[in-house]
Protein backbone atom coordinates (compact mmCIF):
# COMPACT_ATOMS: atom_id res chain seq x y z
CA UNK A 1 0.00 0.00 0.00
CA UNK A 2 1.21 3.58 -0.69
CA UNK A 3 2.33 5.63 2.21
CA UNK A 4 -0.74 7.71 2.05
CA UNK A 5 -3.12 5.72 1.69
CA UNK A 6 -1.67 3.69 4.89
CA UNK A 7 -1.87 7.65 6.79
CA UNK A 8 -5.65 7.70 5.64
CA UNK A 9 -6.25 4.64 6.89
CA UNK A 10 -5.03 5.22 10.59
CA UNK A 11 -6.27 8.61 10.44
CA UNK A 12 -9.49 7.19 9.71
CA UNK A 13 -9.44 4.25 12.27
CA UNK A 14 -7.89 6.61 14.78
CA UNK A 15 -11.54 9.12 14.22
CA UNK A 16 -13.25 5.89 14.62
CA UNK A 17 -11.85 5.02 18.25
CA UNK A 18 -11.86 8.93 18.83
CA UNK A 19 -16.08 8.90 18.23
CA UNK A 20 -16.67 5.69 19.75
CA UNK A 21 -14.46 6.09 22.67
CA UNK A 22 -14.55 9.67 23.71
CA UNK A 23 -18.37 10.74 21.97
CA UNK A 24 -20.27 7.83 22.02
CA UNK A 25 -20.46 8.22 26.08
CA UNK A 26 -22.08 11.47 25.27
CA UNK A 27 -25.09 9.78 22.55
CA UNK A 28 -28.73 10.53 23.11
CA UNK A 29 -29.75 7.80 25.36
CA UNK A 30 -33.67 8.12 24.08
CA UNK A 31 -35.17 5.19 22.25
CA UNK A 32 -34.26 5.33 18.44
CA UNK A 33 -37.11 5.55 16.10
CA UNK A 34 -38.59 1.80 16.04
CA UNK A 35 -38.03 1.86 19.75
CA UNK A 36 -40.24 4.68 20.21
CA UNK A 37 -43.00 3.45 17.67
CA UNK A 38 -42.91 0.12 19.74
CA UNK A 39 -43.49 1.74 22.90
CA UNK A 40 -46.21 4.27 21.16
CA UNK A 41 -48.16 1.68 19.52
CA UNK A 42 -47.63 -1.11 22.28
CA UNK A 43 -45.63 -3.78 20.98
CA UNK A 44 -42.35 -3.40 22.45
CA UNK A 45 -43.50 -5.84 25.06
CA UNK A 46 -43.33 -8.50 22.53
CA UNK A 47 -39.63 -8.27 22.63
CA UNK A 48 -37.74 -10.75 23.99
CA UNK A 49 -34.52 -10.94 25.71
CA UNK A 50 -31.46 -11.34 23.47
CA UNK A 51 -29.40 -14.14 23.71
CA UNK A 52 -26.20 -12.52 24.19
CA UNK A 53 -27.89 -10.11 27.01
CA UNK A 54 -25.04 -12.02 29.38
CA UNK A 55 -22.32 -11.15 27.41
CA UNK A 56 -19.75 -9.48 29.21
CA UNK A 57 -20.05 -6.32 26.41
CA UNK A 58 -24.20 -6.46 26.76
CA UNK A 59 -25.85 -3.01 25.68
CA UNK A 60 -22.78 -1.27 25.17
CA UNK A 61 -20.92 -1.94 28.80
CA UNK A 62 -18.04 -3.52 29.83
CA UNK A 63 -19.06 -5.77 33.18
CA UNK A 64 -17.01 -4.79 36.24
CA UNK A 65 -16.93 -1.31 34.93
CA UNK A 66 -18.82 0.72 37.13
CA UNK A 67 -18.50 4.25 35.46
CA UNK A 68 -21.16 4.48 32.52
CA UNK A 69 -19.24 6.85 30.41
CA UNK A 70 -15.88 4.45 30.42
CA UNK A 71 -17.65 1.72 30.55
CA UNK A 72 -19.66 2.55 27.56
CA UNK A 73 -16.75 4.21 25.62
CA UNK A 74 -14.20 1.03 25.95
CA UNK A 75 -17.39 -1.00 24.76
CA UNK A 76 -16.93 1.01 21.70
CA UNK A 77 -13.40 0.80 21.45
CA UNK A 78 -13.43 -3.11 21.11
CA UNK A 79 -16.25 -2.65 18.84
CA UNK A 80 -14.34 -0.69 16.27
CA UNK A 81 -11.33 -2.51 16.82
CA UNK A 82 -13.46 -6.06 16.32
CA UNK A 83 -15.72 -4.59 13.30
CA UNK A 84 -11.72 -3.47 11.56
CA UNK A 85 -10.37 -6.42 11.97
CA UNK A 86 -13.50 -8.55 11.14
CA UNK A 87 -13.70 -6.32 7.63
CA UNK A 88 -10.07 -6.90 7.19
CA UNK A 89 -10.08 -10.59 7.32
CA UNK A 90 -13.25 -11.01 5.48
CA UNK A 91 -12.38 -9.05 2.55
CA UNK A 92 -8.89 -9.89 2.67
CA UNK A 93 -9.99 -13.20 2.66
CA UNK A 94 -12.16 -12.69 -0.19
CA UNK A 95 -9.72 -10.81 -2.35
CA UNK A 96 -7.06 -13.98 -1.93
CA UNK A 97 -10.18 -16.49 -3.49
CA UNK A 98 -10.18 -13.76 -6.32
CA UNK A 99 -6.27 -14.27 -6.33
CA UNK A 100 -6.30 -17.74 -6.47
CA UNK A 101 -8.81 -18.27 -8.85
CA UNK A 102 -7.57 -15.68 -11.27
CA UNK A 103 -3.75 -15.03 -10.74
CA UNK A 104 -3.34 -11.23 -11.99
CA UNK A 105 -1.36 -10.86 -15.12
CA UNK A 106 1.82 -9.24 -14.50
CA UNK A 107 1.65 -5.45 -14.12
CA UNK A 108 2.64 -3.36 -17.32
CA UNK A 109 0.96 -6.48 -19.48
CA UNK A 110 -2.44 -6.38 -21.40
CA UNK B 1 -33.45 0.68 14.08
CA UNK B 2 -32.33 -2.92 15.05
CA UNK B 3 -35.00 -5.58 15.76
CA UNK B 4 -34.78 -7.01 18.94
CA UNK B 5 -36.26 -11.21 18.61
CA UNK B 6 -40.13 -11.11 19.13
CA UNK B 7 -41.15 -8.16 17.45
CA UNK B 8 -41.69 -10.08 14.14
CA UNK B 9 -42.61 -14.34 14.07
CA UNK B 10 -40.31 -16.84 13.39
CA UNK B 11 -41.61 -17.33 9.82
CA UNK B 12 -41.36 -14.29 8.67
CA UNK B 13 -37.55 -14.00 10.07
CA UNK B 14 -36.70 -16.91 8.78
CA UNK B 15 -37.69 -15.55 4.84
CA UNK B 16 -36.09 -12.70 5.93
CA UNK B 17 -32.68 -14.90 6.61
CA UNK B 18 -32.80 -16.53 3.35
CA UNK B 19 -33.30 -13.36 1.28
CA UNK B 20 -29.99 -11.97 3.81
CA UNK B 21 -28.31 -15.35 3.06
CA UNK B 22 -29.18 -14.77 -0.99
CA UNK B 23 -28.19 -11.22 -1.11
CA UNK B 24 -25.04 -11.48 0.84
CA UNK B 25 -24.38 -14.63 -0.89
CA UNK B 26 -24.43 -12.73 -4.18
CA UNK B 27 -22.65 -9.68 -2.12
CA UNK B 28 -19.45 -12.03 -1.35
CA UNK B 29 -19.67 -13.16 -5.14
CA UNK B 30 -19.44 -10.20 -6.50
CA UNK B 31 -16.70 -8.59 -3.90
CA UNK B 32 -14.57 -11.71 -4.74
CA UNK B 33 -14.31 -10.96 -8.34
CA UNK B 34 -14.59 -6.97 -8.51
CA UNK B 35 -12.46 -5.62 -5.39
CA UNK B 36 -9.04 -4.86 -5.64
CA UNK B 37 -6.14 -4.44 -3.12
CA UNK B 38 -5.74 -1.02 -2.22
CA UNK B 39 -9.89 -1.30 -1.07
CA UNK B 40 -9.15 -4.04 1.27
CA UNK B 41 -8.12 -2.24 4.18
CA UNK B 42 -10.71 0.63 3.03
CA UNK B 43 -13.17 -1.31 3.10
CA UNK B 44 -12.50 -3.04 6.97
CA UNK B 45 -12.02 0.84 7.72
CA UNK B 46 -15.32 1.62 6.77
CA UNK B 47 -16.82 -1.02 8.52
CA UNK B 48 -15.09 0.48 11.71
CA UNK B 49 -16.22 4.00 11.33
CA UNK B 50 -20.11 2.84 10.93
CA UNK B 51 -20.01 0.59 13.99
CA UNK B 52 -18.22 3.80 15.85
CA UNK B 53 -20.74 6.65 13.89
CA UNK B 54 -24.03 4.34 14.63
CA UNK B 55 -23.30 4.48 18.62
CA UNK B 56 -23.38 8.36 17.81
CA UNK B 57 -27.95 8.63 18.70
CA UNK B 58 -28.67 12.06 17.81
CA UNK B 59 -32.06 13.29 19.81
CA UNK B 60 -34.79 13.83 16.71
CA UNK B 61 -38.58 15.04 18.03
CA UNK B 62 -39.63 14.20 21.76
CA UNK B 63 -37.45 11.57 23.21
CA UNK B 64 -36.73 10.00 20.41
CA UNK B 65 -33.06 9.26 18.84
CA UNK B 66 -31.60 8.67 15.84
CA UNK B 67 -28.32 6.89 14.38
CA UNK B 68 -26.50 6.41 11.56
CA UNK B 69 -27.39 3.29 9.33
CA UNK B 70 -24.67 3.88 7.04
CA UNK B 71 -25.58 1.51 4.07
CA UNK B 72 -25.58 4.45 1.32
CA UNK B 73 -22.30 5.58 2.89
CA UNK B 74 -20.67 2.32 2.75
CA UNK B 75 -22.06 1.70 -0.88
CA UNK B 76 -20.37 4.92 -2.18
CA UNK B 77 -17.24 4.57 -0.89
CA UNK B 78 -16.49 1.11 -1.39
CA UNK B 79 -19.15 0.08 -3.97
CA UNK B 80 -22.88 -1.61 -2.90
CA UNK B 81 -21.76 -5.14 -2.65
CA UNK B 82 -19.05 -4.62 -0.51
CA UNK B 83 -20.78 -2.09 1.48
CA UNK B 84 -23.69 -4.38 2.20
CA UNK B 85 -20.97 -6.80 3.82
CA UNK B 86 -19.57 -3.50 5.65
CA UNK B 87 -22.56 -3.09 7.27
CA UNK B 88 -23.50 -6.82 8.00
CA UNK B 89 -20.05 -6.84 9.50
CA UNK B 90 -21.03 -4.22 11.98
CA UNK B 91 -24.77 -5.76 12.86
CA UNK B 92 -22.84 -8.81 13.21
CA UNK B 93 -20.65 -7.05 16.01
CA UNK B 94 -23.48 -5.55 17.59
CA UNK B 95 -25.10 -8.95 18.68
CA UNK B 96 -22.09 -9.17 20.80
CA UNK B 97 -22.95 -6.34 22.24
CA UNK B 98 -27.06 -8.02 22.38
CA UNK B 99 -27.98 -5.20 20.34
CA UNK B 100 -30.50 -6.22 17.05
CA UNK B 101 -32.01 -9.74 18.02
CA UNK B 102 -30.06 -12.97 17.03
CA UNK B 103 -33.12 -14.59 15.02
CA UNK B 104 -34.03 -10.80 13.90
CA UNK B 105 -30.27 -10.90 12.34
CA UNK B 106 -31.94 -11.33 8.70
CA UNK B 107 -34.19 -9.14 8.96
CA UNK B 108 -31.59 -6.33 9.80
CA UNK B 109 -29.33 -7.50 7.41
CA UNK B 110 -32.28 -6.78 4.79
CA UNK B 111 -33.45 -3.92 6.30
CA UNK B 112 -30.02 -1.93 6.71
CA UNK B 113 -27.54 -3.76 4.98
CA UNK B 114 -29.22 -4.72 1.52
CA UNK B 115 -31.97 -2.10 1.09
CA UNK B 116 -29.64 0.82 1.80
CA UNK B 117 -26.29 0.04 0.03
CA UNK B 118 -27.73 -2.55 -3.15
CA UNK B 119 -31.26 -0.18 -3.43
CA UNK B 120 -29.69 3.19 -2.48
CA UNK B 121 -26.54 2.75 -5.00
CA UNK B 122 -29.37 2.38 -7.85
CA UNK B 123 -30.90 4.96 -6.64
CA UNK B 124 -27.42 7.37 -6.28
CA UNK B 125 -26.19 6.13 -9.77
CA UNK B 126 -29.51 7.24 -11.45
CA UNK B 127 -28.90 10.66 -9.85
CA UNK B 128 -25.67 10.92 -10.39
CA UNK B 129 -26.35 10.59 -14.12
CA UNK B 130 -28.75 13.96 -13.50
CA UNK B 131 -26.62 16.14 -12.15
CA UNK B 132 -23.07 17.67 -13.31
CA UNK B 133 -20.06 15.71 -13.07
CA UNK B 134 -18.82 17.26 -10.41
CA UNK B 135 -17.83 16.34 -6.47
CA UNK B 136 -20.42 18.43 -5.10
CA UNK B 137 -22.75 16.27 -7.31
CA UNK B 138 -21.08 13.42 -5.95
CA UNK B 139 -21.82 14.75 -2.16
CA UNK B 140 -25.35 15.67 -2.66
CA UNK B 141 -26.37 12.59 -4.53
CA UNK B 142 -24.68 10.95 -1.55
CA UNK B 143 -26.89 12.68 1.14
CA UNK B 144 -30.30 12.73 -0.62
CA UNK B 145 -30.00 9.28 -1.31
CA UNK B 146 -28.70 8.25 2.38
CA UNK B 147 -31.49 10.61 4.07
CA UNK B 148 -34.23 8.59 1.70
CA UNK B 149 -32.98 5.28 2.55
CA UNK B 150 -33.57 5.62 6.27
CA UNK B 151 -37.75 6.57 5.38
CA UNK B 152 -37.28 3.28 2.83
CA UNK B 153 -35.60 0.56 5.28
CA UNK B 154 -38.62 1.64 7.88
CA UNK B 155 -40.69 1.21 4.77
CA UNK B 156 -39.74 -2.43 4.16
CA UNK B 157 -39.82 -3.23 8.15
CA UNK B 158 -43.89 -2.07 7.61
CA UNK B 159 -43.34 -4.93 5.50
CA UNK B 160 -42.33 -6.91 7.69
CA UNK B 161 -44.88 -6.31 10.61
CA UNK B 162 -47.64 -6.41 8.22
CA UNK B 163 -46.51 -10.12 7.27
CA UNK B 164 -45.66 -11.55 10.83
CA UNK B 165 -45.78 -8.38 13.16
CA UNK B 166 -46.14 -9.76 16.94
CA UNK B 167 -48.18 -6.36 18.20
CA UNK B 168 -52.12 -5.44 17.85
CA UNK B 169 -51.04 -1.51 16.39
CA UNK B 170 -52.82 -1.67 12.31
CA UNK B 171 -50.07 -1.76 9.55
CA UNK B 172 -50.65 1.60 8.71
CA UNK B 173 -50.11 3.11 12.32
CA UNK B 174 -46.89 1.40 12.46
CA UNK B 175 -46.14 2.78 9.00
CA UNK B 176 -47.60 6.45 9.41
CA UNK B 177 -45.52 6.05 12.68
CA UNK B 178 -42.03 4.67 11.45
CA UNK B 179 -41.83 6.20 7.81
CA UNK B 180 -42.78 10.04 9.97
CA UNK B 181 -39.64 9.60 12.04
CA UNK B 182 -37.24 8.00 10.26
CA UNK B 183 -37.64 10.89 7.63
CA UNK B 184 -36.26 12.66 10.04
CA UNK B 185 -33.74 10.31 10.95
CA UNK B 186 -32.91 10.20 7.64
CA UNK B 187 -31.85 13.87 7.59
CA UNK B 188 -29.30 13.25 9.78
CA UNK B 189 -28.22 10.41 8.23
CA UNK B 190 -28.15 12.13 4.78
CA UNK B 191 -25.85 14.80 6.66
CA UNK B 192 -23.31 12.53 7.70
CA UNK B 193 -23.07 10.53 5.23
CA UNK B 194 -22.52 14.05 2.78
CA UNK B 195 -19.63 15.49 4.90
CA UNK B 196 -17.98 11.74 5.11
CA UNK B 197 -17.98 11.34 1.44
CA UNK B 198 -16.99 15.33 0.91
CA UNK B 199 -14.08 14.61 3.38
CA UNK B 200 -12.84 11.83 1.79
CA UNK B 201 -13.31 13.19 -1.50
CA UNK B 202 -11.24 16.09 -0.44
CA UNK B 203 -7.93 13.76 0.60
CA UNK B 204 -8.40 10.72 -1.60
CA UNK B 205 -11.06 10.86 -4.32
CA UNK B 206 -9.43 8.03 -5.92
CA UNK B 207 -11.12 6.04 -2.93
CA UNK B 208 -14.35 6.96 -3.67
CA UNK B 209 -16.36 4.29 -5.37
CA UNK B 210 -19.42 6.82 -6.56
CA UNK B 211 -17.48 8.99 -7.82
CA UNK B 212 -14.99 6.66 -10.72
CA UNK B 213 -15.51 8.89 -13.79
CA UNK B 214 -14.96 12.00 -12.13
CA UNK B 215 -11.51 11.10 -11.27
CA UNK B 216 -10.62 9.38 -14.72
CA UNK B 217 -9.20 12.69 -16.42
CA UNK B 218 -6.76 12.51 -13.74
CA UNK B 219 -5.36 9.03 -14.98
CA UNK B 220 -4.17 10.80 -18.06
CA UNK B 221 -1.39 12.41 -16.01
CA UNK B 222 1.98 11.40 -15.99
CA UNK B 223 2.53 9.75 -12.75
CA UNK B 224 5.82 10.48 -11.03
CA UNK B 225 8.14 7.34 -10.24
CA UNK B 226 7.37 5.89 -7.39
CA UNK B 227 8.89 3.03 -5.08
CA UNK B 228 6.54 0.51 -3.90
Amino acid sequence: MKENAKIFIVAGLLLAIGLALFVSPFASGSPDGLNRVAIDEGFDKSAKGHALDDSPFAGYAVKGIDNERVSKGISGLIGVLLTFGIGLAMFGALRSFRARAHPRPVEGQP
Amino acid sequence: MHIPDGFINAGTSLAAGGVAVGGLGAAVKKTASDMEDKQVPLAGLVAAFIFAVQMLNFPVAGGTSGHLLGGVLAAVLVGPWAGAICVSVVLLVQALFADGGLTALGLNILNMALVTSLGGYVLFLGLRRVLPTTKASIVAASGIIAALSVPASALVFTLEYALGGNGSASVTTVGAAMIGVHLLIGIGEGLITAATVGAVLNVRPDLVHGAAGLIAPLELRTAPATGR
